[in-house]
Protein backbone atom coordinates (compact mmCIF):
# COMPACT_ATOMS: atom_id res chain seq x y z
CA UNK A 1 0.00 0.00 0.00
CA UNK A 2 3.26 2.53 0.63
CA UNK A 3 4.40 1.68 -2.05
CA UNK A 4 1.66 2.21 -4.01
CA UNK A 5 1.50 5.72 -2.54
CA UNK A 6 4.82 6.45 -3.50
CA UNK A 7 4.59 5.60 -6.69
CA UNK A 8 1.96 7.46 -7.52
CA UNK A 9 3.88 10.89 -5.44
CA UNK A 10 6.48 9.86 -7.69
CA UNK A 11 4.22 9.93 -10.67
CA UNK A 12 2.41 13.18 -9.83
CA UNK A 13 5.52 14.81 -9.32
CA UNK A 14 7.81 13.79 -12.44
CA UNK A 15 4.90 13.74 -14.76
CA UNK A 16 2.39 15.87 -14.23
CA UNK A 17 4.73 18.45 -11.72
CA UNK A 18 7.85 18.90 -13.50
CA UNK A 19 7.11 17.68 -17.33
CA UNK A 20 4.15 19.32 -17.56
CA UNK A 21 5.27 22.16 -15.73
CA UNK A 22 8.25 22.75 -17.96
CA UNK A 23 6.91 21.66 -21.49
CA UNK A 24 3.93 24.41 -20.85
CA UNK A 25 5.93 26.69 -19.52
CA UNK A 26 8.59 26.58 -22.28
CA UNK A 27 5.04 27.39 -24.05
CA UNK A 28 5.29 30.71 -23.27
CA UNK A 29 8.68 31.45 -22.22
CA UNK A 30 10.57 29.49 -24.98
CA UNK A 31 8.46 30.64 -27.46
CA UNK A 32 7.54 33.74 -26.53
CA UNK A 33 9.77 35.49 -24.44
CA UNK A 34 13.16 34.07 -25.17
CA UNK A 35 12.32 34.48 -28.89
CA UNK A 36 11.76 38.52 -28.14
CA UNK A 37 15.06 38.88 -26.19
CA UNK A 38 16.84 37.22 -29.08
CA UNK A 39 15.27 39.42 -31.37
CA UNK A 40 15.43 42.74 -29.07
CA UNK A 41 11.58 42.95 -28.59
CA UNK A 42 9.56 42.44 -25.19
CA UNK A 43 7.56 39.92 -25.90
CA UNK A 44 3.86 39.23 -24.72
CA UNK A 45 3.46 41.58 -21.24
CA UNK A 46 -0.05 42.83 -21.79
CA UNK A 47 -2.55 40.24 -20.04
CA UNK A 48 -2.33 41.15 -16.39
CA UNK A 49 -3.15 39.97 -12.53
CA UNK A 50 -4.55 42.92 -11.06
CA UNK A 51 -2.21 45.17 -12.62
CA UNK A 52 0.90 42.98 -12.73
CA UNK A 53 2.05 41.53 -15.64
CA UNK A 54 4.42 38.94 -13.90
CA UNK A 55 6.43 38.34 -16.85
CA UNK A 56 3.71 38.05 -18.66
CA UNK A 57 2.62 34.65 -17.19
CA UNK A 58 -1.00 35.91 -17.24
CA UNK A 59 -1.01 34.85 -21.09
CA UNK A 60 -0.44 31.40 -20.26
CA UNK A 61 -3.56 30.96 -18.74
CA UNK A 62 -5.37 33.02 -21.02
CA UNK A 63 -3.96 30.59 -24.02
CA UNK A 64 -5.25 27.40 -22.03
CA UNK A 65 -8.91 28.93 -21.33
CA UNK A 66 -9.24 30.21 -25.05
CA UNK A 67 -8.02 26.34 -26.06
CA UNK A 68 -10.60 24.94 -24.03
CA UNK A 69 -12.90 26.92 -24.71
CA UNK A 70 -12.79 27.31 -28.43
CA UNK A 71 -15.03 24.60 -30.67
CA UNK A 72 -13.80 21.32 -31.53
CA UNK A 73 -13.77 20.96 -35.19
CA UNK A 74 -13.31 17.49 -37.27
CA UNK A 75 -12.96 18.17 -40.59
CA UNK A 76 -15.85 16.30 -43.28
CA UNK A 77 -15.33 12.77 -44.38
CA UNK A 78 -12.22 12.68 -41.66
CA UNK A 79 -11.98 9.81 -39.64
CA UNK A 80 -13.10 10.74 -36.40
CA UNK A 81 -12.35 7.74 -34.02
CA UNK A 82 -8.38 7.98 -35.20
CA UNK A 83 -8.95 11.88 -35.60
CA UNK A 84 -9.91 11.96 -31.62
CA UNK A 85 -7.37 9.33 -30.44
CA UNK A 86 -3.99 10.70 -32.90
CA UNK A 87 -3.23 13.97 -30.07
CA UNK A 88 -3.48 11.28 -27.43
CA UNK A 89 -1.14 9.09 -29.44
CA UNK A 90 0.97 11.56 -29.89
CA UNK A 91 0.97 12.80 -26.48
CA UNK A 92 1.44 9.52 -24.33
CA UNK A 93 4.92 8.70 -25.48
CA UNK A 94 6.07 11.83 -24.11
CA UNK A 95 4.98 11.11 -20.68
CA UNK A 96 5.19 7.54 -20.66
CA UNK A 97 9.49 7.65 -21.04
CA UNK A 98 9.67 9.40 -18.09
CA UNK A 99 8.76 6.65 -15.90
CA UNK A 100 12.39 5.16 -16.20
CA UNK A 101 14.22 8.49 -15.58
CA UNK A 102 15.81 8.82 -12.25
CA UNK A 103 16.52 12.35 -10.76
CA UNK A 104 18.34 10.64 -7.92
CA UNK A 105 20.13 7.64 -7.24
CA UNK A 106 18.51 5.33 -5.44
CA UNK A 107 18.09 6.15 -1.60
CA UNK A 108 20.53 4.02 0.63
CA UNK A 109 18.98 3.33 4.00
CA UNK A 110 22.15 2.48 5.76
CA UNK A 111 25.38 4.63 5.11
CA UNK A 112 26.87 5.26 1.29
CA UNK A 113 30.48 4.38 0.45
CA UNK A 114 32.30 5.61 -2.14
CA UNK A 115 35.06 3.84 -2.86
CA UNK A 116 37.64 5.70 -5.25
CA UNK A 117 40.17 3.20 -5.96
CA UNK A 118 37.20 1.47 -7.72
CA UNK A 119 35.73 3.80 -10.30
CA UNK A 120 33.95 5.84 -7.38
CA UNK A 121 31.32 3.40 -7.39
CA UNK A 122 28.74 4.23 -4.31
CA UNK A 123 27.73 1.26 -2.22
CA UNK A 124 25.42 1.02 0.33
CA UNK A 125 26.43 -0.41 3.82
CA UNK A 126 25.11 -0.99 7.17
CA UNK A 127 22.60 -3.56 8.89
CA UNK A 128 19.90 -4.16 6.79
CA UNK A 129 20.68 -1.52 4.37
CA UNK A 130 19.39 -1.48 1.10
CA UNK A 131 19.01 0.52 -1.77
CA UNK A 132 14.89 2.46 -2.31
CA UNK A 133 13.73 3.76 -5.25
CA UNK A 134 12.50 7.24 -4.57
CA UNK A 135 14.05 9.10 -7.43
CA UNK A 136 12.55 7.26 -10.42
CA UNK A 137 9.15 6.09 -10.85
CA UNK A 138 10.28 2.39 -12.15
CA UNK A 139 13.54 0.78 -12.03
CA UNK A 140 13.89 -0.92 -15.05
CA UNK A 141 16.99 -2.96 -16.09
CA UNK A 142 16.48 -2.14 -19.79
CA UNK A 143 15.32 1.22 -19.14
CA UNK A 144 17.87 2.75 -22.35
CA UNK A 145 15.81 0.19 -24.73
CA UNK A 146 12.53 1.45 -23.07
CA UNK A 147 12.75 4.72 -23.39
CA UNK A 148 13.72 4.50 -27.27
CA UNK A 149 11.00 2.15 -28.02
CA UNK A 150 8.07 4.49 -26.14
CA UNK A 151 10.08 7.80 -27.87
CA UNK A 152 9.65 5.74 -31.40
CA UNK A 153 6.05 5.16 -30.99
CA UNK A 154 5.28 8.95 -31.08
CA UNK A 155 5.89 8.60 -34.86
CA UNK A 156 2.49 6.75 -34.94
CA UNK A 157 0.69 9.98 -33.69
CA UNK A 158 1.60 11.98 -36.08
CA UNK A 159 1.13 9.17 -39.13
CA UNK A 160 -2.30 8.79 -37.91
CA UNK A 161 -3.22 12.25 -37.36
CA UNK A 162 -2.26 13.00 -41.21
CA UNK A 163 -4.04 10.67 -42.54
CA UNK A 164 -7.18 11.13 -40.59
CA UNK A 165 -7.71 14.61 -41.09
CA UNK A 166 -8.64 13.85 -44.38
CA UNK A 167 -6.54 17.10 -46.00
CA UNK A 168 -3.31 16.87 -48.39
CA UNK A 169 -1.31 19.26 -45.85
CA UNK A 170 -2.07 16.74 -42.79
CA UNK A 171 -1.20 14.07 -45.21
CA UNK A 172 1.71 15.48 -46.34
CA UNK A 173 2.95 16.35 -42.74
CA UNK A 174 2.21 12.80 -41.73
CA UNK A 175 4.29 11.44 -44.29
CA UNK A 176 7.52 13.85 -43.85
CA UNK A 177 7.34 13.28 -40.28
CA UNK A 178 7.06 9.61 -40.37
CA UNK A 179 10.32 9.88 -42.85
CA UNK A 180 12.08 12.39 -41.00
CA UNK A 181 11.98 10.67 -37.56
CA UNK A 182 12.52 7.28 -38.59
CA UNK A 183 15.82 8.23 -40.59
CA UNK A 184 16.75 9.86 -37.36
CA UNK A 185 15.98 7.21 -35.05
CA UNK A 186 18.93 5.17 -36.86
CA UNK A 187 21.24 7.43 -36.12
CA UNK A 188 20.09 8.28 -32.96
CA UNK A 189 20.40 4.59 -31.71
CA UNK A 190 23.67 4.24 -33.18
CA UNK A 191 25.21 6.93 -31.65
CA UNK A 192 24.05 5.41 -28.37
CA UNK A 193 25.66 2.04 -29.32
CA UNK A 194 28.81 3.71 -28.69
CA UNK A 195 28.10 4.55 -25.38
CA UNK A 196 26.39 1.22 -24.14
CA UNK A 197 29.30 -0.39 -25.12
CA UNK A 198 31.23 1.39 -22.96
CA UNK A 199 28.96 1.23 -19.87
CA UNK A 200 27.81 -2.38 -20.31
CA UNK A 201 24.57 -1.56 -19.00
CA UNK A 202 21.06 -0.74 -20.39
CA UNK A 203 19.95 0.61 -16.99
CA UNK A 204 19.84 4.16 -16.94
CA UNK A 205 20.31 4.71 -12.42
CA UNK A 206 23.39 1.89 -13.43
CA UNK A 207 24.81 3.99 -16.29
CA UNK A 208 24.61 7.69 -14.47
CA UNK A 209 26.71 5.72 -11.51
CA UNK A 210 29.58 4.87 -13.72
CA UNK A 211 29.51 8.65 -14.56
CA UNK A 212 29.97 9.56 -11.56
CA UNK A 213 33.94 8.22 -12.05
CA UNK A 214 36.96 10.64 -12.19
CA UNK A 215 39.73 10.56 -14.56
CA UNK A 216 42.82 11.24 -12.89
CA UNK A 217 40.87 12.25 -9.72
CA UNK A 218 39.73 15.52 -11.90
CA UNK A 219 38.01 15.02 -14.75
CA UNK A 220 34.47 13.68 -14.44
CA UNK A 221 33.73 10.55 -17.08
CA UNK A 222 30.95 11.78 -18.36
CA UNK A 223 29.31 10.60 -21.84
CA UNK A 224 30.32 13.81 -23.27
CA UNK A 225 34.08 13.10 -22.27
CA UNK A 226 34.21 9.99 -23.58
CA UNK A 227 31.77 9.71 -26.56
CA UNK A 228 32.24 13.58 -27.70
CA UNK A 229 30.90 12.69 -31.24
CA UNK A 230 28.15 10.82 -29.94
CA UNK A 231 27.17 13.83 -27.71
CA UNK A 232 26.86 15.84 -31.25
CA UNK A 233 25.36 13.46 -33.24
CA UNK A 234 22.60 12.62 -30.33
CA UNK A 235 22.01 16.38 -29.68
CA UNK A 236 21.64 16.85 -33.11
CA UNK A 237 19.23 14.00 -34.22
CA UNK A 238 17.46 14.59 -30.99
CA UNK A 239 16.42 17.97 -32.52
CA UNK A 240 15.24 16.23 -35.65
CA UNK A 241 13.21 13.91 -33.66
CA UNK A 242 11.34 17.17 -31.72
CA UNK A 243 10.48 18.18 -35.31
CA UNK A 244 10.68 21.71 -34.02
CA UNK A 245 12.81 24.12 -35.87
CA UNK A 246 15.57 23.69 -37.71
CA UNK A 247 13.76 20.21 -38.26
CA UNK A 248 10.36 21.83 -38.68
CA UNK A 249 9.58 20.06 -41.80
CA UNK A 250 6.53 18.32 -40.75
CA UNK A 251 4.90 21.48 -39.98
CA UNK A 252 6.56 23.82 -42.17
CA UNK A 253 4.24 26.92 -41.78
CA UNK A 254 5.55 28.26 -45.40
CA UNK A 255 4.72 25.22 -47.33
CA UNK A 256 1.95 22.84 -45.92
CA UNK A 257 0.39 25.23 -43.51
CA UNK A 258 0.63 23.42 -40.41
CA UNK A 259 1.35 19.72 -41.69
CA UNK A 260 -0.29 16.93 -39.60
CA UNK A 261 -1.88 19.60 -37.15
CA UNK A 262 -3.95 21.46 -39.96
CA UNK A 263 -7.11 20.11 -38.95
CA UNK A 264 -7.06 20.45 -35.36
CA UNK A 265 -8.64 22.78 -33.25
CA UNK A 266 -9.17 23.60 -29.51
CA UNK A 267 -7.91 21.33 -27.11
CA UNK A 268 -6.39 18.93 -29.36
CA UNK A 269 -4.58 21.23 -31.19
CA UNK A 270 -3.28 22.25 -27.79
CA UNK A 271 -2.26 18.42 -26.94
CA UNK A 272 -0.14 18.40 -30.06
CA UNK A 273 1.93 21.43 -29.18
CA UNK A 274 2.16 20.11 -25.47
CA UNK A 275 3.73 16.93 -26.95
CA UNK A 276 5.97 18.47 -29.22
CA UNK A 277 7.22 20.51 -25.92
CA UNK A 278 6.83 17.60 -23.34
CA UNK A 279 8.65 15.14 -26.59
CA UNK A 280 11.82 18.50 -26.27
CA UNK A 281 11.56 17.28 -22.62
CA UNK A 282 12.36 14.37 -23.00
CA UNK A 283 14.86 14.51 -25.42
CA UNK A 284 16.72 16.86 -23.06
CA UNK A 285 16.61 14.62 -20.32
CA UNK A 286 17.70 11.58 -22.56
CA UNK A 287 20.79 13.52 -23.44
CA UNK A 288 21.14 14.74 -19.63
CA UNK A 289 21.49 11.04 -18.69
CA UNK A 290 23.45 9.69 -21.10
CA UNK A 291 25.90 12.29 -21.78
CA UNK A 292 26.04 15.31 -19.23
CA UNK A 293 26.05 12.46 -16.13
CA UNK A 294 22.55 12.64 -15.53
CA UNK A 295 21.74 13.58 -11.46
CA UNK A 296 25.73 13.48 -11.24
CA UNK A 297 27.15 16.66 -9.50
CA UNK A 298 30.85 16.92 -10.33
CA UNK A 299 32.82 16.40 -7.08
CA UNK A 300 29.75 15.62 -5.38
CA UNK A 301 29.54 11.89 -3.41
CA UNK A 302 26.91 11.07 -1.36
CA UNK A 303 29.63 11.02 1.60
CA UNK A 304 31.44 13.99 0.79
CA UNK A 305 32.92 16.20 -1.84
CA UNK A 306 35.69 14.17 -3.75
CA UNK A 307 38.43 15.83 -5.71
CA UNK A 308 41.96 15.45 -6.31
CA UNK A 309 42.03 12.19 -4.44
CA UNK A 310 41.06 14.73 -0.90
CA UNK A 311 38.15 14.02 0.69
CA UNK A 312 36.07 17.11 2.67
CA UNK A 313 32.32 16.19 4.38
CA UNK A 314 31.46 19.27 5.23
CA UNK A 315 28.24 19.43 7.97
CA UNK A 316 28.51 15.81 9.10
CA UNK A 317 27.46 12.86 7.40
CA UNK A 318 23.64 12.52 7.99
CA UNK A 319 23.58 16.14 7.27
CA UNK A 320 25.54 16.05 4.28
CA UNK A 321 23.63 13.01 2.81
CA UNK A 322 20.62 15.00 2.85
CA UNK A 323 22.53 17.81 1.14
CA UNK A 324 24.02 15.88 -1.63
CA UNK A 325 20.80 14.33 -2.56
CA UNK A 326 18.87 17.92 -3.08
CA UNK A 327 22.26 18.81 -4.88
CA UNK A 328 21.95 15.92 -7.19
CA UNK A 329 18.13 16.77 -7.89
CA UNK A 330 18.83 20.00 -8.63
CA UNK A 331 21.38 19.10 -11.20
CA UNK A 332 19.63 17.14 -12.83
CA UNK A 333 16.52 19.64 -12.96
CA UNK A 334 19.12 22.31 -14.22
CA UNK A 335 20.79 19.90 -16.74
CA UNK A 336 17.23 19.17 -17.89
CA UNK A 337 16.85 22.90 -18.01
CA UNK A 338 19.42 23.72 -19.51
CA UNK A 339 19.50 21.43 -23.10
CA UNK A 340 15.76 22.50 -23.01
CA UNK A 341 17.04 26.22 -23.37
CA UNK A 342 19.43 25.20 -25.59
CA UNK A 343 17.00 23.26 -28.15
CA UNK A 344 15.18 26.42 -28.11
CA UNK A 345 18.50 28.93 -28.82
CA UNK A 346 18.95 26.16 -31.17
CA UNK A 347 15.32 27.14 -32.92
CA UNK A 348 15.83 30.48 -33.15
CA UNK A 349 19.77 30.84 -34.65
CA UNK A 350 19.27 28.48 -37.56
CA UNK A 351 17.47 28.68 -40.61
CA UNK A 352 15.03 25.64 -41.42
CA UNK A 353 16.79 23.03 -43.60
CA UNK A 354 14.88 22.20 -46.80
CA UNK A 355 13.29 18.88 -47.07
CA UNK A 356 15.99 16.81 -49.43
CA UNK A 357 18.79 18.63 -46.98
CA UNK A 358 16.87 17.28 -43.85
CA UNK A 359 17.26 13.74 -45.52
CA UNK A 360 20.60 14.28 -46.63
CA UNK A 361 22.06 15.32 -43.47
CA UNK A 362 20.21 12.28 -41.48
CA UNK A 363 21.16 9.67 -43.99
CA UNK A 364 24.02 10.47 -45.88
CA UNK A 365 25.80 12.77 -42.63
CA UNK A 366 24.77 11.26 -39.35
CA UNK A 367 24.27 8.14 -40.29
CA UNK A 368 27.41 7.08 -41.47
CA UNK A 369 29.53 9.15 -38.71
CA UNK A 370 27.77 7.40 -36.13
CA UNK A 371 28.19 3.98 -37.56
CA UNK A 372 32.22 5.53 -37.70
CA UNK A 373 32.19 6.30 -34.41
CA UNK A 374 30.49 3.05 -33.28
CA UNK A 375 33.58 1.55 -35.31
CA UNK A 376 36.23 3.49 -33.59
CA UNK A 377 34.71 2.60 -30.18
CA UNK A 378 34.29 -1.15 -30.60
CA UNK A 379 38.41 -0.88 -32.16
CA UNK A 380 39.07 1.54 -28.93
CA UNK A 381 37.78 -1.15 -26.52
CA UNK A 382 38.91 -4.36 -27.79
CA UNK A 383 42.68 -2.89 -27.88
CA UNK A 384 42.58 -1.42 -24.17
CA UNK A 385 40.40 -4.10 -22.87
CA UNK B 1 17.85 42.00 -78.71
CA UNK B 2 20.65 43.92 -76.51
CA UNK B 3 23.23 42.63 -74.85
CA UNK B 4 22.50 41.10 -71.42
CA UNK B 5 24.90 42.44 -68.85
CA UNK B 6 25.62 39.59 -66.83
CA UNK B 7 27.77 39.35 -63.69
CA UNK B 8 29.13 36.38 -62.45
CA UNK B 9 28.80 35.91 -59.23
CA UNK B 10 31.93 33.62 -57.81
CA UNK B 11 30.27 31.33 -55.05
CA UNK B 12 32.10 31.66 -52.27
CA UNK B 13 33.47 27.77 -51.74
CA UNK B 14 32.91 26.39 -47.63
CA UNK B 15 35.72 24.59 -46.46
CA UNK B 16 36.12 21.48 -44.08
CA UNK B 17 35.47 24.18 -40.94
CA UNK B 18 32.77 25.81 -42.06
CA UNK B 19 31.26 22.16 -43.45
CA UNK B 20 31.31 20.42 -40.41
CA UNK B 21 28.69 22.85 -39.12
CA UNK B 22 29.54 22.43 -35.38
CA UNK B 23 31.90 25.49 -34.74
CA UNK B 24 29.66 27.85 -37.12
CA UNK B 25 26.34 26.43 -35.06
CA UNK B 26 28.72 27.48 -31.61
CA UNK B 27 29.34 30.83 -33.85
CA UNK B 28 25.57 31.74 -34.51
CA UNK B 29 24.61 30.22 -31.03
CA UNK B 30 27.17 32.79 -29.12
CA UNK B 31 25.58 36.06 -31.44
CA UNK B 32 21.76 34.86 -30.28
CA UNK B 33 22.66 33.91 -26.57
CA UNK B 34 24.49 36.95 -26.37
CA UNK B 35 21.36 39.14 -27.23
CA UNK B 36 19.82 36.99 -25.13
CA UNK B 37 21.74 37.58 -21.92
CA UNK B 38 21.66 41.39 -22.86
CA UNK B 39 18.51 42.01 -22.87
CA UNK B 40 17.98 39.96 -19.71
CA UNK B 41 20.19 42.30 -17.52
CA UNK B 42 18.72 44.00 -14.88
CA UNK B 43 20.29 47.13 -15.61
CA UNK B 44 17.64 48.51 -18.32
CA UNK B 45 19.80 50.49 -19.88
CA UNK B 46 22.45 47.81 -20.75
CA UNK B 47 19.60 46.70 -22.82
CA UNK B 48 19.17 46.56 -26.64
CA UNK B 49 15.77 46.65 -26.45
CA UNK B 50 14.24 50.03 -27.33
CA UNK B 51 10.61 49.22 -26.55
CA UNK B 52 8.74 52.11 -24.17
CA UNK B 53 6.33 50.68 -22.41
CA UNK B 54 4.36 53.50 -23.30
CA UNK B 55 1.32 54.23 -20.51
CA UNK B 56 3.27 52.41 -17.74
CA UNK B 57 6.64 54.35 -18.38
CA UNK B 58 5.74 57.97 -19.75
CA UNK B 59 8.09 59.64 -22.55
CA UNK B 60 9.95 62.29 -22.40
CA UNK B 61 8.44 65.50 -24.51
CA UNK B 62 10.81 67.70 -26.25
CA UNK B 63 10.70 71.31 -24.85
CA UNK B 64 8.98 72.45 -27.69
CA UNK B 65 6.20 69.77 -27.64
CA UNK B 66 2.61 70.91 -28.71
CA UNK B 67 0.20 68.83 -26.41
CA UNK B 68 -2.63 69.80 -24.93
CA UNK B 69 -3.75 73.41 -25.32
CA UNK B 70 -4.07 75.90 -22.28
CA UNK B 71 -5.64 79.58 -21.83
CA UNK B 72 -3.23 81.80 -19.64
CA UNK B 73 -4.09 84.05 -17.27
CA UNK B 74 -3.76 87.76 -16.44
CA UNK B 75 -2.74 88.57 -13.03
CA UNK B 76 -5.99 88.68 -11.38
CA UNK B 77 -6.53 85.18 -12.58
CA UNK B 78 -8.84 86.47 -15.87
CA UNK B 79 -8.51 84.77 -18.76
CA UNK B 80 -5.92 87.04 -21.09
CA UNK B 81 -8.03 85.75 -24.41
CA UNK B 82 -9.33 89.39 -25.80
CA UNK B 83 -11.64 87.18 -28.19
CA UNK B 84 -9.86 88.82 -31.32
CA UNK B 85 -10.95 85.54 -33.14
CA UNK B 86 -7.36 85.25 -34.58
CA UNK B 87 -6.55 81.75 -33.44
CA UNK B 88 -10.47 80.89 -34.68
CA UNK B 89 -9.50 82.87 -37.45
CA UNK B 90 -6.00 80.67 -38.52
CA UNK B 91 -7.12 77.02 -37.45
CA UNK B 92 -6.54 75.31 -40.40
CA UNK B 93 -8.85 72.45 -38.87
CA UNK B 94 -11.46 74.98 -37.44
CA UNK B 95 -11.56 73.55 -34.44
CA UNK B 96 -11.88 76.47 -32.27
CA UNK B 97 -15.16 78.00 -31.56
CA UNK B 98 -15.04 81.63 -29.70
CA UNK B 99 -18.36 83.83 -28.45
CA UNK B 100 -17.13 87.40 -27.22
CA UNK B 101 -18.87 88.95 -24.74
CA UNK B 102 -18.23 92.57 -23.46
CA UNK B 103 -16.20 93.01 -20.69
CA UNK B 104 -17.42 95.32 -17.68
CA UNK B 105 -13.17 97.02 -17.05
CA UNK B 106 -13.55 99.55 -19.79
CA UNK B 107 -9.66 98.83 -20.46
CA UNK B 108 -10.53 95.81 -21.65
CA UNK B 109 -13.11 95.47 -24.61
CA UNK B 110 -14.25 92.35 -25.48
CA UNK B 111 -13.17 88.56 -23.57
CA UNK B 112 -14.67 85.30 -24.61
CA UNK B 113 -17.77 84.32 -23.08
CA UNK B 114 -17.94 80.66 -24.89
CA UNK B 115 -14.67 79.59 -25.95
CA UNK B 116 -14.41 75.85 -26.66
CA UNK B 117 -11.65 73.60 -28.68
CA UNK B 118 -12.13 70.49 -30.23
CA UNK B 119 -9.63 68.26 -29.47
CA UNK B 120 -10.70 65.52 -31.95
CA UNK B 121 -10.41 68.16 -34.82
CA UNK B 122 -7.23 70.16 -33.65
CA UNK B 123 -4.18 68.46 -35.98
CA UNK B 124 -1.87 70.30 -33.24
CA UNK B 125 -0.12 72.42 -35.65
CA UNK B 126 0.60 74.88 -33.32
CA UNK B 127 -0.89 77.70 -35.34
CA UNK B 128 -3.20 79.43 -33.28
CA UNK B 129 -0.06 79.83 -30.93
CA UNK B 130 1.86 81.45 -33.49
CA UNK B 131 -1.38 83.87 -34.68
CA UNK B 132 -2.31 84.85 -30.88
CA UNK B 133 -1.39 88.64 -30.76
CA UNK B 134 -1.49 88.29 -26.44
CA UNK B 135 0.04 84.80 -25.77
CA UNK B 136 -3.39 84.11 -24.69
CA UNK B 137 -3.58 80.49 -26.04
CA UNK B 138 -0.19 77.59 -25.79
CA UNK B 139 0.17 74.16 -26.38
CA UNK B 140 2.84 73.90 -24.03
CA UNK B 141 0.97 72.03 -21.30
CA UNK B 142 3.56 69.37 -21.50
CA UNK B 143 0.16 66.92 -21.77
CA UNK B 144 -0.69 64.19 -24.31
CA UNK B 145 -4.34 64.70 -25.47
CA UNK B 146 -5.76 62.01 -24.24
CA UNK B 147 -7.93 59.22 -25.67
CA UNK B 148 -11.76 60.18 -25.45
CA UNK B 149 -14.46 57.83 -25.14
CA UNK B 150 -17.25 59.97 -25.39
CA UNK B 151 -17.15 62.58 -28.35
CA UNK B 152 -18.12 65.74 -26.17
CA UNK B 153 -15.58 65.11 -23.73
CA UNK B 154 -13.11 66.18 -26.42
CA UNK B 155 -14.70 69.10 -26.34
CA UNK B 156 -12.58 71.38 -23.90
CA UNK B 157 -14.08 74.70 -22.37
CA UNK B 158 -13.02 77.52 -21.50
CA UNK B 159 -12.79 77.12 -17.99
CA UNK B 160 -11.04 73.43 -18.52
CA UNK B 161 -8.64 75.35 -20.82
CA UNK B 162 -7.91 77.97 -17.95
CA UNK B 163 -7.58 75.78 -15.36
CA UNK B 164 -4.60 74.27 -17.23
CA UNK B 165 -2.87 77.40 -17.87
CA UNK B 166 -1.16 79.81 -15.70
CA UNK B 167 0.33 83.37 -15.48
CA UNK B 168 2.29 84.75 -18.71
CA UNK B 169 5.42 86.97 -18.84
CA UNK B 170 4.03 88.86 -21.40
CA UNK B 171 2.92 92.14 -21.19
CA UNK B 172 -0.19 92.88 -22.00
CA UNK B 173 -1.06 96.69 -23.54
CA UNK B 174 -4.01 98.53 -22.97
CA UNK B 175 -4.05 100.88 -19.78
CA UNK B 176 -6.52 98.62 -17.55
CA UNK B 177 -7.02 101.58 -14.81
CA UNK B 178 -10.35 103.97 -15.76
CA UNK B 179 -8.99 107.54 -16.86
Amino acid sequence: MVEVLISLLKITVIVFVFVMGVASAMTLLGDRKQSAKIQNRVGPNQAKFFGFSLFGFPHFIADGIKMVLKENIVPANANKFLHTIAPALVFMPALIGWSVMPFMDHFCTGTVQTLPDQNYTEICTGPGAEWKNYFSIMHMNSGVLFAFAIAAISVYGAAIAGWASNSKFSLLGGLRSSAQMISYEVSMGLSLAGVLMIYGTLNINEMIRMQGNLLGDWLPMWGIVIQPVAFFLFLLAGLAETKRAPFDLPEGESEIVAGYITEYSSMKFAMMQLAEYAATVFIAALVAVVFLGGWQFPYVYADGIRIFGGHWVPFGEEVWYWISIFLRIGAMVFKILFLVWLQFMMRWTLPRFRYDQVMTLGWKILLPLSIANLFVTALVLVIIW
Amino acid sequence: MGNVNVKQVDRVKQGLWEKSYIPEILRGLSVTAGHFFRNLSPNKSKRTIFTRDYPEEPTDYPDRYRGLHRLMLREDGQVRCVACMCCSTICPADCIHIEAGEHDDPGIEKYPDVFVIDELRCIVCGLCVEACPCDAIRMDSGVHIPPYTERSDAFYGRDLLMELGGLSQAKQGGDRSPS
